[in-house]
């Protein structure tokens, strides 16, 4: 048996308790599908059984993850994670109201601000060489249409 | 007499000087990536992927393979100088390649891993073109229940020989079928897991889970670790082997090279599978076997060649049945429907330029990788001194950049983002993600021949095993579970697979 307390930390459990809750969540989703027969399938049959299929899974998972101590091997890394899709949110939202230049320098900087060993005068050289070369390639070389700079929206 | 005049077509469209030139690019880009630390062959093609969009079919083709062989390429690189694989398979070079480089002879292992990749690299070649247009003649017969019995061998093999837990496998598997769903359903008009968004009916792009999963996934749970790394790099010095290598390592490179086509027809094996069993046959028929692990170089030379040949391989079932092989193929699948291409038999017949255009280019790609890397060892050499601080905020901008090209829309960004997350997660709890991914891309085809199917046969389920190729498929399926079940064979493959 694993102790409750490291059940937060159990690979089986927490994998099973997510197969679990996506299984979950997808069949109920897809009874506004109509399910339809063997003969006409409709567009709720092959989901419903997938989703069931990853419940099953889940429920073994998570049984076992209680039977047996299995814990998370590695660091959870939180700044990491919640940093670097962070950059990349913010790339999105410059792409469109700031344009090429100043999406990717905040890219970078975020990026780089994900990880504990930021050193502030590397990143702003790789920044600006990284702008310069992206630039170079994929606006001149390769013709995307992005502004380098824009105002709209902002 | 058919196969020289193809083979002829083939490198006539290989060797213009434009498809040459993204042969290149394709190799030294793919070697670029894939010789940083911890960047597997998928990661490095998903992020390369965009940039393949705005050129000809043909040549973006080339272009994604020079991609492919360039960063296993890069990854064996890696796996004898840092004793870092990028991706399972180049586990088994870290085993002897490494403890050369610690010998100082860094050098002959890269060069013979680079050998044995070419002459797996030409006779797979020919392997493709020999056996390429029969299976795609019987391929042409399958209907719709032999594709769906097929697939599910594919899915099954895929997730029973994935690292790791069968049972996460399998359900990461269906995890993969089912986003594959999301989108409009074909049939019906309905939208099916769409929240309300419009840019989801047209489904999620494959390039977004592929780069979400495998580079961002990949950057956070390697930003977690503690980096340590010891490269020999001023050992490298004479890149080509003795005499004396050659001759010890010719016959591990043919027996490599059978290892992995055998492997590599086989839909769902991985590269891991190939390399593994080379090494073990090598150290079994060697005379010293107690000198495996301590810088042998059949344990190079093996290995590679099978790894090489499976690779290639795998491009047999995929472009015979337009069934992806391996979650690289099922990328290489996913750039040939964006260029408008449905993949499958009739490839072969409708766009032979294509085709035999990619398999010469394969060739071409192979004999490239063995001239680009010797003058450019340095190169990569001096890549890896570079802090993976500095490193991992350029793979991000070159994703970024890249996953926004698709759609010139953000929406992709944020669909990425959330699978980075996802992936993170999922590397955290072991559930493998390759599985997951192929499973993804044959969902839409999956769940139409599974309604054509039942469509045919009126509803009756047994239509699967009725038809003998549809039997043979379901049949090995279940004998592939059933094996693996066994507690012989399941010690056996934890020990292989993990």
């Amino acid at each position: 048996m694993t102790p409750a307390n490291e059940l937060l930390n159990n690979k089986r459990f927490l994998a099973g308790l997510m197969f679990l809750a996506i299984g979950a969540v997808a069949i109920w989703m897809a009874q506004d599908y109509p399910i339809g027969s063997a003969l006409r399938m409709g567009p709720g049959y092959f989901p419903i059984v997938l989703s069931g299929i990853m419940v099953l899974f889940g429920i073994y998972e998570l049984v076992l993850g209680i039977m047996k101590s299995d814990p998370v091997k590695g660091n959870w890394s939180i700044r990491a994670l919640i940093v670097l899709p962070l950059a990349a949110v913010l790339f999105g939202i410059l792409m469109e109201h700031g344009g090429f230049i100043p999406a990717l320098v905040v890219l970078v900087f975020a990026s780089a601000a994900s990880s504990n060993e930021f050193k502030f005068m590397e990143v702003l050289i790789s920044a600006v060489v990284l702008t310069i070369g992206s630039v170079g390639l994929f606006i001149y070389g390769l013709g995307l249409p992005y502004p380098l700079f824009s105002l709209s929206g902002m | 007499m058919e196969l020289f005049h193809n083979l002829i077509l083939g490198f006539s469209v290989a060797l213009t000087l434009q498809n040459l030139w993204f042969c290149f690019v394709g190799c030294f880009l793919g070697t670029l990536i894939g010789v940083l630390p911890g960047i597997g062959p998928l990661a490095t093609i998903a992020m390369l992927l965009p940039i393949t969009f705005n050129v000809s079919p043909t040549s973006a083709l080339i272009m994604l393979a020079g991609i492919y062989y360039g960063a296993q390429y890069g990854g064996s690189t890696t796996a004898i100088l840092v004793n870092l694989p990028g991706e399972t398979s180049a586990v088994v070079t870290c085993f002897d390649g490494y403890q050369m480089a610690r010998q100082g002879r860094a050098g002959p292992a890269l060069g013979i891993a680079a050998i044995g990749s070419f002459f797996a690299g030409t006779v797979c070649t020919m392997l493709i073109a020999l056996f390429g247009p029969p299976l795609a003649e019987m391929a042409l017969k399958f209907g719709a229940p032999e594709y769906f019995s097929l697939m599910l061998m594919g899915l099954v093999t895929a997730a029973v020989l994935a690292h790791g837990d069968m049972a996460k496998s399998l359900a990461m598997t269906a995890l993969g079928l089912l986003l594959g769903v999301v989108g409009t359903d074909v049939n019906s008009g309905m939208a099916r897991y769409s929240f309300g968004y419009p840019e989801l009916t047209d489904g999620i792009g494959f390039v977004v889970v592929a780069v979400g999963v495998f580079a961002m996934g990949e950057i956070i749970s390697n930003l977690g670790d503690k980096e340590e790394r010891q490269v020999f790099t001023s050992k490298v010095k004479n890149l080509w082997p003795t005499w004396q290598d050659l001759k010890i390592s010719f016959f591990p490179i043919v027996r490599g090279t059978c290892i992995g086509a055998f492997f590599g027809v086989l839909p769902g094996t991985g590269p891991a599978i190939a390399s593994f069993s080379s090494y073990m046959v090598e150290k079994k028929v060697s005379k010293h076997p107690e000198m495996f692990g301590k810088g042998a170089i059949e344990g190079v030379a093996g290995p590679e060649s099978a790894n090489n040949a499976d690779a290639q391989c795998k491009f047999i079932p995929t472009l015979t049945l337009g069934i992806p092989a391996s979650a690289v193929m099922a990328l290489m699948l996913g750039a040939l429907t964006i260029q408008g291409i449905a993949p499958g038999p009739q490839v072969m017949t409708q766009k032979p330029d294509l085709f035999w255009g990619l398999i010469a280019s394969m060739w071409v790609g192979n004999a490239m990788l063995v001239l680009l890397n010797l003058p450019m060892i340095g190169l990569w050499v001096s890549l890896l001194k570079v802090p993976y601080r500095i490193l991992f905020p350029a793979i991000m901008a070159f994703s970024c950049i890249g996953i926004y090209s698709i759609n010139n829309s953000s929406f992709e960004i944020y669909l990425t983002a959330i699978f980075g997350v996802l992936g993170f997660f999922w590397l955290r709890l072991e559930c493998p993600p390759a599985p997951l991914l192929l499973g993804f891309v044959l969902g839409p085809l999956m769940e139409e021949n599974l309604r054509r199917a039942l469509l045919i046969s009126r509803g009756d389920a047994t239509v699967f095993f009725t038809r003998p190729i549809s039997c043979g498929f379901m049949i090995a399926t279940i004998l592939i579970i059933l094996l693996m079940g066994l507690p012989m064979i399941k010690k056996r493959r934890e020990q292989i697979v993990d």
